[in-house]
């Protein structure tokens, strides 16, 4: 039986991806947060998830047919946030809701990476077989 | 990876937010400089911020755009420096040196306590952002130890 890597990191290593890639917006909101009519950014799980599973599959019709994958939309999944309280400037950053988000995020991350790690530690294991 | 964009961006922050300092405490300094005509006198000054966008950076041409395509955006920039429209204040001192022919000194459109304000938010901004960094470096840290343990 050949160990499939995708199947044993159980979609941790995609959830490290996007916990990097959330806390590069949520940091660039922070960074924006006295910029005037900057508008506070989010991405969430589920539209990440969506554009995961909606990437097109080519259809395979002979065994020997070489699959391929493309993206469907060129949506990237980064919504606008509701602002909590209108501002003078126009700027919808909430400095104290990105910091708890942000730390979340990191928290978030910090669970994937060990459960990925949990993994591979007991991949290896497997392999060492004593 | 992402992870590396926190660094541009929270960089871009702090030195957008060391310029705001600067001014701050450019005017400061200049508060009491008094001058006898009002186009000689010193004005605020304010930086502008704006976002700074991948699309834009591409458009001008320069960096690796292609790394990151999320449309999170890279940080932020200053557009520039602009001087404070608000009216000098003229004083009536004839006795000072710097009088005109009327008696009248001008002095700088200085806000001294909106400058505090000023510069209470831009070194808060300045620790915010340091402290973002931080937890990214140590995110890209943990991630160099994965599968060592």
């Amino acid at each position: 039986m050949a160990i499939s890597f995708a199947s044993a990191f159980a979609g941790h290593d995609k959830t490290l991806e996007f916990r990097s890639a959330r806390a590069a917006v949520l940091a660039n909101n922070i960074a924006n947060a006295d910029t005037p009519n900057f508008k506070a950014r989010d991405i969430s799980f589920n539209a990440h998830l969506n554009k995961e599973q909606s990437r097109l599959r080519l259809a395979g019709t002979n065994s020997r047919h070489i699959s391929a994958e493309g993206s469907a939309g060129e949506s990237d999944g980064l919504l606008y946030r509701n602002a909590s309280q209108p501002s003078l400037d126009g700027n919808t950053v909430d400095m104290q809701r990105e910091q708890a988000e942000f730390a979340q995020n990191s928290l978030q991350f910090d669970t994937s990476f060990m459960f990925l790690d949990r993994k591979i530690n007991g991949m290896k294991k497997a392999l060492a077989g004593n | 990876m992402s992870l590396s964009n926190i660094f541009t961006i929270s960089g871009s922050a702090m030195s957008a937010q060391t310029v705001r300092l600067n001014t701050v405490a450019s005017n400061m300094a200049n508060v009491d400089s008094a001058a006898s005509s009002a186009d000689q006198t010193y004005r605020a000054r304010k930086p502008v911020f704006s976002k700074m966008m991948n699309d834009s950076m591409h458009q001008y041409g320069w960096g690796n755009t292609k790394v990151d395509n999320s449309g999170a955006g890279i940080g932020v920039k200053v557009d520039g420096i602009v001087e404070s429209d608000a009216p000098l204040q003229p004083r009536y001192e004839p006795d000072h040196p710097m009088a005109n022919e009327d008696g009248y000194v001008f002095y700088p459109n200085v806000n001294p306590i909106e400058e505090m304000a000023d510069m209470m938010s831009a070194s808060r901004s300045f620790q915010t952002n340091v402290e973002i960094m931080n937890s990214a470096k140590s995110m890209m840290q943990k991630m160099l130890t994965l599968g060592q343990s």
